[in-house]
């Protein structure tokens, strides 16, 4: 059984704004039943102010496409087309509280029948260019039609590039041979079609995956998969414990960060810096010693911060994203980037 | 929240009471190796002996060193077919149907892709009933092994394997069925057949999870898959799970013994539900073939619906069942059974499997017939297909197909 959140399950049992919208004038279809997926997405569009009036929805799909389309039309009631475009399918699975990495899907439709309705409404023809594939990695619901676009987009040639670009591969790896499998084979595809030269293209076989990092911590109902935005690949992934996250999470609401001054960048004396990051570390110990780490200040010097990592933390596979960790959260507490630099 | 009602035994069974009773010992003072020389091991030596004869006795076989302890029906399916291929020198094509198990056509996929072995998948009507001229057709001296599952797990559709197995034997093809749904709800009588290996799982019939056997009919060429110790005459290496041998002995007793309540009253139950549905419930159909069928499976396709949901509200009512949708499995397609039968999109993805046992009851049935029409009708109106009962469905052209 799936893991819907509270929310998926409450709108699927109990939906809002289902049926058929009379007075529509703006309707998007999408899907296709052979998908075992279809939505009509029904809006009123008021013509003077362009604000969503109304919207209803008919689905064909799972519950949690059910529970997707009647989130949407929760979403966009009482936006104006412009502000309604803006939601991504990650906005509708946030407000479902996440969605299974292999649901995405569902939000993904959400998005695009709300991209084919305001089409319509202007006369315009929406064409979508999306496509699913089998999915290769579960961990972060990334499937081969979006590593084939990475990797013709952003010219990958290694699995760490994808890794970076899609997330795929980034947790439990068990999909490593079939994600080889695809960049070796569009890869050798672009070689081809002249696009990268031969000695660039990856070939199976070419990297040990032993040697490749955990990335991030998958979590499967939180709806960490980049389908968020599906058409353009994300440059730059958020690297970070999940817990350090949590973390810093926590102690903005406790003690915000202090507020950069209006000059720029807040000035510390060293006495004043390293009070703030043994504040920044005293925060973060709790995550680390529920793992059995611990990590302790050596010294500052410059806007180095010198730090020794105990524990289970030596010679863990992800001390490299623990000091990732410390030191976005040394950044938040002082205002000012700094490096956290480990020593043994 | 009222009792649950379990209508997918095609999926997994209740472990009997009586089966947990007999296994309990082997996990303590009963704990010896039965390889062993001593008391520990000789009295667990005889119990696995009895549960031997007990499959025997289920499957009607000629010996009971025809049995072969494994894991279960998986493990059972790699084994026959790896041993066919290696031990048919000069054949190297296998045969088998569009409907398998996955323990048998991801094995035959892989097989194709890394071994060069040539894979007929012979196709199945819209009945679910097997293409008998193009399984002629693909019948060869190439033919090192046909496969062919016994019932279907999904519409318990049954194969006329006795028959199948006569036409491989033309060829000098070993002849396999994955029997793991047929074991235990239909009569079986090996020796009288030309039938060389059946797999067959615990857990499908009452038994515990992580035991099943392969039954290989004396005489037939067999290399092992794990090789190691003696065991199970060197076909099977590895200490007996004796626990689980005894618990799936246990369960085939009780199989046999209960064997006519399932062909006759369990039939009734399922027939009672079946009919039940399809008066009350509009543009609804039974997917594969009501005349050869295993006595406790029904599967209704409900159009214009999508199955997970169905079986989310369903559940919310204490019903378990199961579906052929796309959803539920994680995959984009629909059930590869429905679709090899033919059945449209519309349909295969709103199909509902309801598989019964020796333990449901008529109070089962009557609570499925008064759950299911207001779910089926709650669905259809959010379905942007549905228009009503005497209607045709709406016309609805999504942008990408």
């Amino acid at each position: 059984m799936w893991d819907y959140t509270d929310k998926v399950k409450d709108y699927f049992f109990n939906p809002v704004n289902a049926g058929v919208l009379e007075t529509a004038n703006a309707v998007g279809e999408v899907g296709a039943i052979s998908c075992g997926d279809a939505l009509k997405l029904m809006m009123r569009v008021d013509p003077e102010t362009e604000v969503i009036e109304a919207a209803k929805f008919q689905t064909f799909g799972c519950g949690s496409a059910i529970a997707s389309s009647s989130a949407l039309t929760e979403l966009v009631v009482g936006k104006t087309l412009e502000q309604a475009l803006a939601i991504s399918n990650q906005d509708i699975a946030d407000f479902l509280g996440g969605l299974p990495p292999e649901k995405m899907h569902c939000s993904v439709m959400g998005y695009e029948a709300l991209q084919a309705a305001v089409a319509n409404y202007r006369g315009e023809e929406w064409k979508d260019d999306h496509e699913e594939g089998a999915l290769v990695c579960k961990c972060f619901g990334v499937d081969e039609g979006m590593i084939e676009r990475a990797v013709r987009s952003n010219e990958l040639t290694s699995i760490e590039e994808l890794t970076n670009y899609t997330k795929a591969g980034g947790g439990c790896l068990t999909c490593f041979e079939a994600l080889e499998g695809v960049l070796a084979r569009v890869n050798a595809e672009m070689v081809e079609e002249g696009l990268i030269v031969a000695s660039a293209a990856y070939t199976v076989g070419a990297v040990d995956p032993k040697t490749l990092k955990r990335k991030a911590k998958p979590s499967a109902a939180v709806g960490a998969s980049p389908v968020a935005t599906p058409a353009t690949a994300q440059k730059s992934p958020v690297i970070s414990l999940e817990a350090l996250e949590k973390a810093a999470a926590a102690t903005e609401v406790i003690t915000p960060a202090p507020a950069p001054a209006p000059s720029g960048a807040p000035r510390y004396t060293t006495v004043q810096k390293i009070k703030l990051i043994e504040e920044a570390l005293e925060e973060v110990r709790p995550f680390l010693k529920k793992d059995g780490g611990d990590c302790e200040l050596v010294d500052v010097d410059g806007s180095n911060v010198i730090v020794k990592l105990t524990g289970a933390c030596v010679g863990c596979q992800m001390a490299s994203m623990t000091v990732n960790g410390v030191q976005e959260k040394i950044i938040a507490k002082l205002g000012i980037p700094v490096r956290v630099v480990p020593v043994k | 929240m009222p009792t649950p009602v379990y209508l997918d035994n095609n999926a997994t069974t209740r472990c009997d009471d009586a089966v947990v009773q007999a296994m309990l010992p082997f996990f303590t003072e009963q704990f010896g190796n039965p390889s062993s020389m001593h008391a520990f091991g000789s009295s667990v030596g005889g119990a696995v002996k009895q549960a031997r004869a007990s499959l025997q006795k289920l499957l009607g076989a000629e010996f009971d060193h025809e049995i072969v302890f494994t894991s279960g029906g998986t493990e059972s399916d790699n084994m026959a077919i790896l041993s066919a291929l290696e031990a048919s020198p000069g054949r190297d094509e296998i045969i088998t149907s569009a409907v398998e198990h996955p323990a048998v056509l991801s094995l035959c996929a892989h097989l194709e892709k890394t071994k060069g072995v040539k894979v007929h998948v012979i196709p199945v009507d819209e009945k679910g009933l097997l293409d008998i001229a193009a399984y002629r057709e693909a019948l060869s001296e190439k033919t090192a092994i046909v496969s062919i599952m016994w019932a279907n797990n999904e519409t318990g559709t049954i194969f006329p394997i006795p028959e199948l197995a006569e036409m491989a034997k033309e060829v000098g093809a070993i002849f396999h069925t994955d029997a793991v749904q047929a074991v235990g709800k239909i009569p079986l009588d090996l020796k009288s057949t030309q039938i060389d290996m059946l797999s067959l799982s615990g857990h499908k019939l009452h038994g515990p999870k992580g035991v099943g056997a392969l039954y290989v009919k004396r005489g037939v060429r067999f290399r092992s898959l794990m090789k190691g110790g003696h065991q199970e005459r060197g076909r099977r290496a590895g200490t007996e799970n004796t626990p689980g041998i005894v618990g799936l002995g246990k369960a085939a007793e009780l199989a046999l013994l209960h064997m006519a309540d399932e062909q006759t009253r369990v039939a009734a139950l399922r027939d009672r539900l079946e009919k039940g549905l399809l008066q009350r419930i509009p543009s609804c159909f039974v997917t594969g073939n009501p005349a050869e069928r295993l006595p406790n499976t029904s599967n209704i396709a409900f159009e214009y619906i999508e199955g997970e949901g169905i079986l989310l509200l369903m559940n919310r009512e204490g019903i378990a069942a199961s579906s052929g949708s796309a959803c539920t499995s994680g995959s984009l397609e629909p059930s590869h059974v429905l679709r090899a039968m033919n059945v449209p999109y519309t349909a295969a993805h709103g199909a509902i499997r309801f598989s019964f046992s020796r333990d449901n009851t008529d109070a089962d049935v009557d609570r499925v017939l008064e759950a299911m029409p207001p779910i089926v009708e709650k669905l259809r109106a959010l379905s942007p297909f549905w228009q009503g009962a005497d209607k045709a469905p709406a016309s609805f052209n999504p942008v990408y197909a």
